[in-house]
């Protein structure tokens, strides 16, 4: 019998490529320069993400394809979610260094760990294959797991790694049993399952692609912190090595919701049955944690809270688009993706300044005095702080806008006033942080801040200039947006038969003027407005 | 392709797949409360296991009994029991990075019980 081996499409595979195996060159150096700077190691490092990110910029617009026996997918999404990936990984690269000499542990090992979760991220958006969403989940993880608990000495630090690795496990397994589930009743392991499932004539495959998708939606719900299932967060949000929380905050929350938004969308049979429980998650995950928030003493803890009641956010601007794929495209939820990594990471690293000489103070009160002796941080926090809360020059307002509009969109109003109501909430918190930045009084002793380092300087400029042009840069972004969800009915081969409407609508798919049609056709007329 | 070397479900044939699957799932539900229940890490990651191997029986059983949607049901079998491979894979490097962990606390404390770790809350 013959076998052939197809042909792999090394362009697609090579970002991810690039980022774990410069992952392993870091660590080699480490290996080779035992207990020298790690100036090396960081350089590599960035150089690397650098390569990558120029990788994936030639793949954006580029027709959907998949290799690899759909094991790799790559559509305007991915490319997208996985820029933002390395991304937020280069800039958490940039300000560690200091942070982690401030606190004793400035292990070399921290740059190749991150980069492998970075690698497992962006293998997690990119796929088709639920055997590959689980091993980019667990690459992700279980790097994560190892880098919160990297200040070994420090109780806090490995009562985080501990809990975020038995809850993280915890739901893997629920995901997995999903995954179970699911291939069970279709036979396959790729995100077809659900719609293979439809197609069979007993009604029993149905219920068990439904269970299926339950369990599945439990695992995932775990990663994107959702309420019921948020609980780890708050944890290990504050006790994780700051930058290290950085990261984790943005880069696990961008994937997450990447897969997240890869199983419902190939689940769309199901949304009549899913749809109503994730809007009352969706108002849940808002409200418990802005309110969970209010009364937090501690600014990481605040922040953890914060990304909870953020991931609520997001998830209804992916309901809007899950509810009219045709119509609303995905531009609201990666620009909201894009804005908040920027935000907390920003927000992170100035928090990570009150390390000093091995001790490291998270209360609010601990910023006192910030705008004294740091102007530019303080500055930058605030910056970080407003976009986080959405006034209206920030990111932030315009994230919070566009989804607030797609929902209204979408009809799902209940959601729109839920987010509107939440953001008036979350200004309190937000608040209390900003002002204990810009205020020094009450404080018996004064707090000594580490100085910034060139790389957290770089850090926070790019993140409060990021933060307020977003703005004017906002349309490019939105047109690159706009092909992502909705380029892959395009290719019209798997999930056309998902949604009838998909079938009225050929040829003028909305899609902006850059980019051709994919194989090769006539320019589509440009896109008027959204 | 390997029909001709591999019966599938040889010895089980006459078990019926509801069986393997109850069995899973009673094990998936007694690893669940464990990790709910128990204090000890340990023994919490042990249920953890334990769940993860219900998924591998599930995922085994579900390819001896293929669904009838599919072409080649030896296809079928084999991407199921190469999920199984991975699974078990996955959850050896994950018992490396937790024991890990479990000996870093135990060695600040002296004791690992999840009910005292409390230093983070509010």
């Amino acid at each position: 019998m013959n076998y052939v081996i197809p042909t792999i499409d090394w362009s697609v595979l090579m970002p991810t490529l690039i980022v774990a195996v410069t992952g392993i060159v870091a660590l080699l150096i480490e290996m080779a320069r035992p207990k020298q700077n790690n100036n090396l190691i960081i350089g590599v490092s960035l150089a690397g993400l650098l390569l990558g990110f120029w990788s994936l910029v030639g793949q954006l617009g580029q027709p959907v394809t998949s290799t690899m026996s759909g094991l790799v997918y790559r559509d305007q999404f991915a490319v997208l979610t996985q820029m933002m990936i390395v991304g937020v990984t280069f800039l958490c690269f940039l300000f560690s260094e200091a942070y982690l000499r401030q606190k004793r542990i400035a292990f070399g090992e921290f740059y190749p760990l991150a980069m492998w979760s970075a690698s497992g991220a962006m293998i997690m958006v990119g796929t088709e294959s639920l055997l590959m969403l689980f091993i980019g989940l667990e690459v992700l993880s279980i790097s994560l797991y190892c880098l919160a608990g990297m200040a070994r000495g420090e109780q806090r630090s490995e009562e985080s790694a501990l809990k975020y690795f038995l809850l993280g496990s915890f739901a893997s397994a629920f995901l997995l049993y999903g995954i179970a589930w699911a291939y069970g009743a279709s036979g396959s392991i790729s995100l077809d399952a659900f719609r293979i499932i439809q197609d069979l004539p007993d009604t029993a495959y149905p219920t068990m692609g439904l269970f299926a998708l339950g369990l599945m939606l439990i695992g995932l719900g775990f990663k994107t912190s959702l309420v019921p299932f948020h609980q780890w967060t708050p944890d290990v949000y504050q006790g994780a090595p700051t930058n290290v929380t950085a990261f984790m905050g943005a880069v696990s929350k961008i994937a997450a919701f990447g897969a997240l938004y890869r199983i419902l969308d190939a689940a769309a049979p199901y949304q009549a049955a899913y749809m109503p429980v994730l809007t009352v998650i969706a108002i849940l995950t808002m409200t418990v944690g802005n309110l969970a928030a209010l009364v937090q003493k501690d600014v990481k803890r605040a922040l953890g809270y914060s990304g909870v009641a953020h991931a609520g956010y997001i998830l209804v601007g992916l309901l809007a688009h899950l509810k009219m794929p045709d119509k609303i495209s995905l531009t609201a939820v990666i620009f909201y993706l894009i804005s908040y990594s920027v935000m907390t990471v920003g927000a992170f690293a100035i928090v990570g300044l009150t390390a000093k000489a091995g001790k490291e103070g998270t209360r609010t009160q601990d910023l006192n005095g910030l705008w004294k002796t740091q102007p530019l941080a303080a500055v930058a926090l605030f910056v970080c702080l407003i976009s986080l809360i959405g006034v209206p020059p920030t990111a932030g307002f315009w994230g919070k806008a566009f989804i607030f509009g797609d929902a209204l969109t979408a009809g799902l109003t209940t959601l729109a006033i839920a987010l509107a109501i939440n953001s008036v909430i979350s200004t309190f918190y937000y608040w209390q942080i900003a002002k204990a930045a810009f205020v020094d009084e009450n404080i018996a002793v004064q707090n000594d801040f580490a100085p910034m380092s060139g790389g957290l300087k770089a850090t926070a400029v790019f993140s409060m200039v990021g933060v307020l042009v977003a703005a004017f840069v906002a349309s490019p972004l939105l047109t690159l947006g706009q092909t992502a969800g909705m380029d892959r009915v395009e290719t019209g081969t798997k999930m056309q038969v998902l949604d009838p409407r998909v079938d009225q609508i050929p040829d003028d798919m909305p899609r902006p003027s850059g980019f051709a049609a994919p194989g090769g056709g006539p320019p589509p007329p440009a896109q008027e407005g959204e | 392709m390997l029909s001709h070397l591999i019966p599938l479900a040889s010895v089980f044939d006459d078990v019926p797949l509801g069986w393997f699957l109850t069995l899973s799932l009673l094990m998936f539900t007694l690893g669940g409360l464990g990790v709910m229940i128990r204090r000890n890490p340990v023994v919490v990651f042990m249920c953890i296991e334990l769940m993860l191997n219900a998924v591998n029986l599930s995922f085994l059983s579900f390819a001896a009994y293929p669904s009838p949607v599919v072409g080649d049901p030896n296809q079928a079998a084999m991407s199921g029991q190469m999920m199984v491979i991975f699974v078990m894979a996955i959850a050896a490097a994950e018992v490396a990075v937790g024991l890990g962990i479990i000996m870093a606390i135990f060695r600040q404390k002296n004791e690992v019980d999840v009910d005292e770790m409390s230093t983070l809350r509010g």
